[in-house]
């Protein structure tokens, strides 16, 4: 292979005039970190109403929240990138599609919304199965002390099933993180997208992806290590 | 079949004062400390009244009738299956019911008006697998309830609870987590959990079948100083000590129905069903 191997690159100037290749691949990196963030608030919130509802006595209760899951689960990530942001400002009112598509920043704050959408169901089922991993007695004590269904969630099942689902979530913290991706096809400037630019500009493809991949398995590794400190910080002593 | 489910005229009165009571400790005040009541002592506190209940085509409870009185204590009894948990758990609208009604203190259960929360509070119950909540230290889990439920400071609450944890022997461990105790521990503070709540009756179902033989004792004292000071308890168990020594009817059921309901001297003397013959002969010749 007649390669050219140039590790220098990242100190050179960048041709958007910005700064250096590195400074480049360190704002995608920013803006992957930022995206992955909001988007895990969005889906900690919906997906912890979602995978309570499938857990409470109401058919009703439970088919929305079925709903919710098989709907944002079932369809692809990149689909579901697409649908909101190509097709959802043509299939709303004429007004607000065009103040979408003038949004500042539209490509992000759709991928936060897709992502948070979509991890969300995911979040759901995690949730849903912590809940049901617990006695059924907990929920039956919490209801018999008089608590109410919202109270015995707040103060009884929720707590508990949190702390059991921690690692998976971990786990669908870190596949929600790597998604971001997903959004440089509608024009999100995260790490990947970075790397792609300074490969076209560079033609450094091997330094280009190489900086990426080491820059995600840091994150990775200040992920699990988050998360291994908050396992040991709520561990319950005596279990 | 539906005969002998109307309870005994009158029931024998619990020997109320706490001077009969071993003294566990250092005498302070009593383990019940119930709210107030619209029963009278001798009037039904629990009325269960004709009650049927079905998991889909299958019928758990058959036409059962029954009441406790204030004061008194009720062991219910029967193989497992007969529906002896379905039964209590009915009294506190854990299950719901289809058929017949129970009133507690007065309390319609079923009536959609109700505050169930709030009947709840006043309706102690211990169960069989302690259910304190693992996340929550001893104190916490003697305090939330009392906090959330019926509105107490944290001071007022916390105190309340250390002083029902005193009561169980338990004072030292007020700091510690659940899975730190043994079971019989655990029980224990599950029961003071309940009394915290100052409930006017306590439900218990197999209390100790899930202990250690070694530790069903300290549990069953803490239940026969609960009843000899008077409290309204109904309690499912298969320790036919504790019945002999506190209770005042025992009810046999089999197969959702209440086949028995009788004085405690009855019911142990001459069984007049078959079944509860049975039933006892097999379980006494442990
Ligand atoms: N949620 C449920 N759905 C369907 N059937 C149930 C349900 N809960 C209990 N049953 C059935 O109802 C019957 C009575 O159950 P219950 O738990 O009241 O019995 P029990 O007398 O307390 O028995 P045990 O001594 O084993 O605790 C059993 O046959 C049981 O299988
Ligand atoms: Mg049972």
């Amino acid at each position: 292979m007649n390669y050219n191997w140039n590790w220098g690159i990242f100190f050179d100037l960048s041709p958007e005039g910005t700064g250096t290749y590195a400074d480049m691949l360190l704002s995608g990196l920013m803006w992957t970190i930022v995206t992955a963030l909001c988007a895990w608030v969005i889906a900690f919130a919906i997906g912890s109403v979602v995978g309570v509802l499938r857990t409470l006595p109401s058919r009703a209760a439970q088919a929305v929240g079925n709903a919710y899951v098989e709907l944002f689960r079932n369809v692809p990530l990149l689909v579901q990138m697409f649908l909101w942001f190509f097709v959802l400002p043509e299939v709303l009112p004429e007004s607000w599609g065009t103040w979408l598509k003038q949004l500042p920043n539209a490509p992000f704050y759709t991928a936060v919304v897709c992502l948070g959408f979509f991890t969300a169901s995911r979040v759901a089922e995690q949730v849903r199965a912590g809940i049901q991993a617990l006695p059924r007695g907990q929920r039956m004590a919490g209801t018999a002390l008089g608590l109410t269904t919202a109270q015995t969630y707040r103060y009884v099942l929720l707590p508990n099933a949190y702390r059991i689902i921690l690692p998976p979530m971990t786990s669908e913290f870190l596949n929600n993180l790597k998604n971001t991706s997903v959004a440089l096809t509608i024009g999100l400037l995260e790490l990947t997208a970075r790397a792609r630019s300074m490969q076209e500009f560079s033609f450094q493809v091997f330094e280009a992806f190489t900086a990426a991949t080491i820059l995600y398995i840091l994150i990775n590794l200040v992920v699990v290590t988050v998360s291994g400190m908050l396992e040991r910080r709520f561990a319950v002593p005596g279990r | 079949m539906t005969s002998s489910a109307m309870p005994p005229a009158a029931p024998a009165p619990n020997p109320a004062s706490s001077l009969e009571v071993p003294p566990t400790g250092p005498v302070t005040a009593p383990l019940a400390t119930p709210a107030a009541t619209q029963a009278a002592p001798g009037t039904p506190m629990i009325a269960i009244d004709n009650v049927s209940k079905w998991y889909g085509d299958f019928q758990v409870l058959t036409n059962c009738t029954t009441a406790t009185r204030k004061g008194e204590v009720v062991v219910v009894c029967g193989p497992s299956g007969s529906g002896k948990s379905t039964l209590i758990k009915c009294v506190n609208a854990l299950e719901p019911f289809q058929k017949g009604q129970i009133t507690v203190d007065g309390t319609q259960v079923a009536n959609r008006k109700t505050n169930l929360p709030k009947l709840r509070s006043r309706v102690g119950m211990v169960f069989q697998h302690f259910e304190l909540f693992p996340h929550l230290t001893i104190t916490d889990n003697l305090s939330l309830a009392q906090r959330k439920v019926l509105g107490r400071g944290k001071d007022e609450a916390v105190a309340k609870g250390l002083a029902l944890l005193e009561r169980v022997g338990l004072k030292a461990h007020a700091h510690k987590f659940p899975g730190q105790l043994s079971g019989g521990q655990q029980q224990r503070v599950a029961i003071a959990r309940a009394l915290a709540m100052n409930p006017i009756v306590m439900l218990f179902d197999e209390p100790t079948s899930a202990l250690d033989p070694e530790m069903v004792g300290e549990v069953l004292d803490v239940m026969v100083e609960l009843a000899r000071e008077g409290m309204t308890m109904m309690v499912v168990t298969h320790e036919m000590g504790f019945a002999r020594k506190v209770a005042n009817r025992v009810i046999f059921m089999d197969k959702g129905e209440i086949v028995e309901d009788a004085h405690k001297e009855d019911f142990f003397g001459s069984p007049r069903s078959e079944r509860a013959q049975q039933f006892l002969s097999r379980i006494l010749s442990h």
